[in-house]
């Protein structure tokens, strides 16, 4: 069931300017392209969460700037009617015991919404919407999207 | 050099008879340099005989060693006041080397060697080396800066004592120092612990393995402050043994090494008299509490000093040491007077700072102090590196790492210090002393 799950790569960045200019030129030249990303902020640091085609070289391509990099197994899911779905999905996961740390959503070019979430038990969530009918993007999925 | 066999371990000695001389014998032959030197200064040093006059003491005073509680402190000041060579005791065609220490906080200092000194010298490195097991067939890596800076030229002339290999590479370009530490076959490096860590560091980007593709098996740190938990980690990441190293240029240079007890550094006793003080009062303190150190030379020709504040807090230990030797020890320095910060009216060392940085695996040993006065209020602020593997992707996580810092700073200085995670490579790499308080406190 691994493959249902999409490598998400986590930076700590404190808040300076510059650093999001870094990264976009650091993948530019590894031909790393972005499909999702957020930001977390708190305080006087931040965590920049995102899902790109090659994670592995993202990581290394991170890393090798001097970034404090992570890589974090998360769940995607196609919505048609993201908040709606997000409340069902979170309802359905909770009965479990399954919680979401946090959710994001993105957007893709051809206007299909996608949400990201991570959970405290991936084996248990992916089971869990699979019942459902939910179905989950895998990291070939997030190469063509 | 002389073997014995103690226990099961073999122990090497530089000078046996001088080194596990019972200690009352060790403190008759202090009391007689003792005397002989308060006359040699008076004599020989118009500054030494102006000072004593001052103080009402007379060299005839100066029978036991408590007497010496009866003499003035010398002060690093008095060094600056008596640029260049005012307090020299000997004629200039005595000298052999010159070492000039730097003028950041003054004058600079100078300090002038009889070919006497420079022996007595090697020779107190010579048996400091051989209590950690650095003698012939080992090849010593001088990291430290040569030239008018004491370490460098001072472990190099203690090695070639003990008939190891010098390799004088002095302090910087680490590509070199790693590229020839693997081809000559360097077993003990010498250098300050901050820049092993940034070589250890530069080295783990190359894919050199320290155990693997190295002979190196001791380190001799010094310099600056360290700690017993950076000692762990320096030793953990690289399957060294870390020993500490201890002197000042007044004094000559580095002098002391700690032996392979790792359980303070042995002060030859026929070279020096150590004493603890109380920096406030100047009062000497019981053996066992902590204090300034204050060292008076016996041997030195060019530049003997009595009662020197060599401004650096530790502890006096006389018990008999496991190594077999029984001149006494001064445990870890834990800082500066000086370095000593007052916040809120409790004192802070950075010393004390680290060691309870490096208990947090999930911090890095770079850190910077920031102290501010904020509304009448002092605040300290401490910047840390994360470590990559603590990184989390969790805000709550970063959030609760920072509080478990906080706590545990707080349970150590009684002091509610804010603690800020920063990305690796922020806080300035430093290749000389580390510099880790920024004060903006407007006083
Ligand atoms: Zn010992």
């Amino acid at each position: 069931m691994d493959e249902k799950f999409i490598k998400q790569i986590s930076l700590f960045a404190e808040n300076k300017p510059g650093h999001l200019a870094n990264i976009a030129s650091s993948f530019k030249e590894a031909s790393v392209n972005i499909r999702a990303f957020t930001i977390a902020e708190a305080g006087d640091f931040g965590i920049i969460r995102m899902v790109v085609d090659k994670p592995e070289k993202a990581h290394r391509v991170l890393h090798d700037a001097g970034f404090t990099v992570s890589e974090t197994d998360v769940l995607g899911i196609q919505m048609e009617d993201v908040p709606g779905q997000l409340a069902t999905i979170a309802e359905v996961l909770g009965k479990k015991g399954v919680n979401i740390d946090y959710a994001y959503a993105f957007v893709t070019k051809t206007e299909k919404a996608f949400l990201i979430i991570r959970v405290n038990d991936l084996k248990t969530a992916v089971e869990t919407l699979y019942e459902q009918g939910i179905s989950l993007l895998d990291m070939g999925d997030v190469q063509s999207i | 050099m002389t073997k014995y066999l103690l226990c099961d371990n073999m122990i090497e000695y530089w000078n046996p008879q001088i080194e596990r001389m019972p200690l009352d014998e060790l403190e008759q032959i202090q009391e007689e340099r003792l005397r002989h030197l308060v006359d040699y200064v008076y004599t020989h040093s118009p500054f030494y005989k102006k000072r004593f006059d001052e103080a009402g003491v007379k060299p005839e005073d100066i029978r036991t060693l408590e007497d010496l509680q009866k003499l003035p402190f010398t002060y690093k000041q008095d060094l600056r006041d008596n640029y260049p060579k005012g307090m020299f005791c000997v004629p200039d065609t005595q000298l052999v080397r010159y070492h000039v220490s730097s003028g950041t906080t003054g004058k600079p200092t100078v300090v002038g060697y009889t070919k006497n000194d420079i022996h007595e010298w090697a020779k107190s490195l010579g048996r400091a080396l051989t209590s950690i097991g650095v003698g012939r067939g080992d090849v010593l890596q001088v990291s430290y800066g040569y030239g008018l800076f004491t370490g460098g030229l001072g472990l190099h002339y203690g090695a070639e004592e003990v008939g190891s290999t010098v390799l004088p590479i002095s302090v910087g370009n680490t590509d070199k120092q790693l590229e020839l530490m693997q081809d000559l076959g360097t077993t003990t490096l010498a250098c300050t612990p901050s820049y092993f860590l940034y070589m250890a560091e530069e080295a783990k980007d190359k894919g050199i393995d320290f155990q693997e593709d190295t002979g190196l098996k001791t380190g001799i740190f010094g310099a600056e402050p360290w700690t017993e938990e950076m000692r762990k980690r320096m030793e953990d990441a690289t399957g060294i043994k870390a020993y500490d190293v201890f002197g000042t240029s007044e004094l000559s240079g580095p002098l002391f090494t700690e032996c392979t007890c790792q359980d303070g550094i042995h002060i030859w006793g026929d070279q020096f008299i150590v004493e603890i003080i109380d920096p406030e009062t100047g009062d000497t303190l019981p053996e066992g509490e902590r204090g300034e150190l204050v060292i008076t030379t016996l041997k030195k020709e060019a530049l003997p000093l009595i009662r020197y504040r060599i401004g650096d807090c530790t502890i006096l230990n006389k018990q008999p040491c496991e190594c077999g030797r029984t001149h006494p020890r001064i445990m870890r320095v834990t800082g500066r007077v000086d370095d000593m910060l007052i916040i809120r009216g409790i004192n802070v060392f950075p010393g004390q700072v680290e060691s309870v940085l490096m208990k947090i695996p999930e911090v890095e040993e770079h850190f910077m102090i920031h102290v501010d006065r904020i509304n009448e209020m002092d605040t300290m602020k401490i910047q840390i590196e994360m470590n990559d593997e603590a990184f989390s992707d969790k805000v709550n996580d970063i959030i609760s790492l920072e509080k478990k810092v906080a706590s545990a700073l707080k349970s150590v200085l009684n002091l509610s210090v804010g603690v800020e995670l920063v990305e690796h490579g922020t806080i300035p790499r430093s290749i000389g002393k580390s510099k880790k308080i920024i004060d903006n406190r407007k006083l």
